[in-house]
């Protein structure tokens, strides 16, 4: 069995006390030893904001790259090497604003990563600007007379774009983050888990008071059932007085991008042959055809 | 009478089939052992316009366009007017007589004007409108004397996957159209085609060689947002995709596909992006990120006219001094210029051997006339034995599982090289960072690792600069007249090399294909005796001279440069010599 001790690296977090971060890289953690997973089967990609640095501070493989391309750099590496578990971490600028076409298209193509984004509805790393998901009206200091467009509404957005599992969570309530990730990571298809975090410095409007005074778990909600699409519409239409977290939707014996690659029914790429030992007949043939 | 020398113009709008039926010409002259160059020529629309391609004939290589065209197949109005000043006396002109073309200024030049009723021989076979240009074919055969059984094959060929009824049709159309001009004109005619003996021969563009040398050279990954002039390689290559265990991937922007690519390549296959400069520029922030995490990846950009969305189906070199400074901060980078098809197919290679070997990124750099022009060439020239694949410095699972301590991705060394492990094995577990990081890949913020990282980084650009080759000099060695070029400029400058010999002036030429890191000792070398050195480059300010300056403090003494959005031709460098040459 692994443990939780299993990811731990020496480089301490550079996250401010409190923050919502904490909960998170927690609750990953918790939810790859519970899977038996080992740092080497793990490929965490993340982009740039504070969340990002998750993958700086466990033990796992990692790609921090650049701000809103995790996603894709995420896909080269699963259609590369398919083995791996794929787990994509960033922020809501990253995921939903400079992302966000990636965002979209990634769900549509069902490729089997994990998608987590570290959503706290501000612009941490940069001091405190309003994000994508910034309420209409949010106070910030690039929107001095509050936020004047709509917030993106994630889980609306993933369920249009057809993605296949489809989940929020709470970064104040670790053990629910991480039953929701392992449950992301057993998903075969693109799984969005939408982690609402407190950032304690910049956000005051946003708390875990705020939170946890409106979170209520879907799980626990008779008859929920999160494989209808248009009551999975409806609940993800939430938000206000009432947030809803758990699974809002799956939909699961979908096929993966991957699944319906030619080239990769052959195994992973990357342990396949460069070249097929009838390589250099086949070549000759190509040749041909321009003759 | 002119016997295997000779310029055909297919000219009519697009949709009309004047590139397939152009590039199917050549085929067939090609299997009769002749020597072709072919240009095509068209516009960023789908219909109508006025489009051409231009075709080459010789029993000798031809390495570029140009020259007066001897034969226009006219399918438009159009088409004649545009042409009819390019063509010397002797040479014809054949179109459909519903056609309103003014045959007495062709006969008043002395060109020999040849109705044909292309369109009811076609009507007549009950074929369909987009037959013409195969009843075109069909004449251009029998006005030329060339065995129509070469031309009959490259039909079959075209059309066998639309069954044998569509074959049949198509080579009953062309041998009436054949039969027809056989009767009216041929006898007429000065120029006349006939098959030789010699080796056979493949009709290759740039973008076709590039990917038979991403092949052999084992590339599994291909990622691309199309963009023309760069849109045949995603295309050849995932038409490709299940023979060839390739994955290729149409993304939904550029950015998308270099960070597929670098995903790709991080985990250990061989991956590229293609694109244009446009496409390029969306990618610049993740070349840095390549560079900086040390990640092998290929990136092909072939040039067409800028700013912005420019010319988009022409060519320039405007983008060389982009491509060697694009992104923020400092990282080596490999740059190649193929200039021949030849070129493209060993820079397919050599790209991704140097992108392992240096663990960074490699841009092969082309443009729309080396990307589109087809050339004929021995097969030999696609020598797959010559091919090796060198991955650089990987560790084995071996090696990793005798490693005493943690693995150190970054380690400094004095290469500058530091050894990969691909994920997956147990040892291998590090992180890679757009982060300034330490020789495991943590983050860092500390001066003197940063200054190392920058250091160790730096040195594999100077190991790199080493195996970086010597410009190619064609032509006479005591040259009274040398010209300056890198890149696609190559086939008219040879041609312009040879024009200038045989009339016995003392030229030559000083091509780079190894771009960057530059190779000044090696250039400097190539141009120690020249007198008088002219830049030949297609774009406005002659940036490889000013690179040329930078990097060797030699001033070049000329320039001719060229931003029409047309290919150098020999007939153009010749007509704009230097005074000073001339």
């Amino acid at each position: 069995m692994s443990d939780v001790k299993d990811f731990f690296v020496s480089v301490r977090p550079t996250w401010c006390v409190g923050c919502g971060d904490y909960g998170i890289w927690n609750a990953v953690k918790m939810a790859l030893a519970g899977l038996d997973l080992k740092p080497h089967q793990v490929m965490f990609v993340s982009g740039i904001g504070c969340g990002s640095k998750l993958p700086d501070y466990t033990r796992a493989n990692g790609y921090l790259s650049i701000h809103g391309r995790p996603l894709p750099v995420a896909t080269g590496i699963k259609l590369a090497n398919h083995s791996l578990k794929v787990i994509a971490v960033h922020g809501d600028g990253d995921g939903y604003g400079i992302g966000g076409n990636h965002f979209m298209h990634a769900m549509r193509r069902n490729i089997d990563i994990v998608d987590i984004l570290q959503n706290n509805q501000i612009y941490g790393l940069t001091k405190g600007q309003y994000s994508p998901t910034s309420d209409r009206g949010f106070i910030t200091t690039t929107s001095p007379e509050g936020a004047i467009e709509v917030a993106v509404n994630p889980l609306a957005l993933a369920l249009a774009a057809s993605a296949t599992f489809v989940s929020r969570s709470f970064a104040g309530d670790p053990k629910h983050l991480a039953d929701t990730i392992m449950k992301a990571i057993n998903h075969r298809g693109y799984a969005l888990v939408d982690a609402l975090q407190p950032c304690v410095t910049f956000n005051r409007l946003n708390t875990y008071d705020w939170y946890r005074q409106r979170v209520y778990k879907v799980e626990d909600e008779p008859g929920y059932d999160p494989t209808d699409r248009m009551k999975a519409f409806a609940k993800a239409l939430e938000w206000g007085e009432r947030i809803p977290i758990g699974v809002i939707y799956q939909a699961e014996g979908k096929p993966t991008y991957e699944d319906q690659v030619p080239a990769l029914r052959a195994g992973p790429l990357v342990k396949q042959p460069m070249v097929s030992p009838r390589f250099a007949e086949e070549f000759e043939a190509l040749k041909d055809t321009f003759v | 009478m002119s016997v295997n020398y000779m310029t055909f113009i297919i000219g009519g709008e697009a949709g009309q089939g004047v590139e397939s039926s152009g590039a199917g010409f050549a085929k067939a002259l090609a299997r009769g052992g002749l020597h072709v160059f072919g240009l095509p020529d068209y516009r960023s629309r789908i219909r109508g316009g006025h489009n051409f391609f231009q075709i080459r004939v010789n029993t000798r290589p031809l390495y570029s366009h140009g020259g007066p065209a001897h034969l226009l197949l006219a399918l438009t109005e159009e088409a004649v007017l545009r042409h009819r000043e390019d063509i010397p006396a002797g040479g014809g002109v054949l179109y459909d007589p519903e056609l309103a073309v003014d045959a007495g200024w062709l006969k008043a030049k002395g060109i020999l004007a040849c109705p044909v009723p292309l369109g009811k021989i076609v009507k007549s076979a009950a074929g369909t409108r987009a037959m013409v240009n195969t009843a075109a074919l069909g004449a251009a055969t029998g006005l030329t004397g060339y065995d129509f059984s070469k031309v009959a094959g490259v039909i079959e060929d075209n059309f066998r996957r639309k069954g044998q009824d569509v074959v049949d049709l198509n080579l009953k159309i062309a041998q009436a159209a054949l039969d027809y001009v056989r009767t009216t004109f041929a006898s007429s005619f000065d120029y006349r085609l006939e098959p030789v003996s010699g080796p056979p021969r493949m009709v290759v563009n740039g973008n076709q060689a590039f990917c038979l040398g991403a092949l052999a050279a084992g590339c599994k990954f291909v990622a691309a947002y199309p963009m023309t002039p760069s849109t045949t390689i995603i295309e050849f290559m995932s038409a490709r995709a299940a023979p060839y265990g390739l994955v290729t991937k149409h993304t939904e922007d550029e950015i998308a596909a270099i960070c597929m690519a670098i995903g790709a390549g991080h985990a250990g296959v061989r991956a590229m992006a293609s694109t244009s400069g446009g496409g390029f520029s969306l990618m610049v922030e993740a070349l840095g990120l390549a560079g900086m995490t040390e990640i092998p990846v290929v990136i092909v950009e072939a040039q067409r006219p800028g700013p912005s969305t420019g010319l988009a189906t022409r060519t320039e070199q405007g983008d060389l001094l982009f491509l060697l400074h694009a992104s923020q901060g400092e990282f080596p980078r490999i740059v190649l210029a193929p200039g021949t098809v030849e070129q493209c197919y060993e820079a397919g290679i050599r790209a991704f051997n140097l992108a392992e070997r240096y663990q960074t990124p490699a841009i092969v750099v082309s443009d729309e006339f080396l990307a589109g022009a087809i050339r004929s060439v021995e097969k030999e020239a696609f020598d797959l034995s010559a091919a090796t694949i060198d991955r650089g410095q990987i560790l084995s699972d071996a090696e990793l599982d005798a490693l005493p301590g943690p693995y150190r991705r970054y380690q400094f060394t004095g290469s500058g090289i530091s050894p990969r492990a691909l994920p997956g094995h147990p040892k291998a577990v590090y992180s890679a960072t757009s982060d300034e990081h330490d020789e495991e890949g943590h983050i860092t913020e500390e001066a003197d690792i940063r200054a190392r990282m920058v250091e160790k980084r730096m040195r594999k650009l100077e190991a790199a600069r080493q195996e970086m080759g010597a410009p190619e000099t064609y032509g006479s060695p005591e040259a009274d007249i040398t010209f300056l070029a890198w890149g696609s400029t190559y086939g008219p400058l040879r041609e312009a090399v040879d024009v200038l010999n045989c009339g016995g002036r003392k030229a030559n030429l000083v091509h780079l294909v190894d771009i960057w890191p530059f190779p000044g000792e090696k250039v400097m070398a190539a141009l120690s005796r020249s007198k008088c050195i002219v830049d030949v480059e297609s774009n406005y300010s002659g940036q490889m001279a000013s690179l040329l300056r930078m990097h060797t403090g030699i001033e070049v003494n000329a320039r001719i440069l060229k931003y029409d959005g047309r290919a150098h031709s020999p007939d153009y460098i010749l007509a704009h010599l230097p005074g000073e040459v001339k």
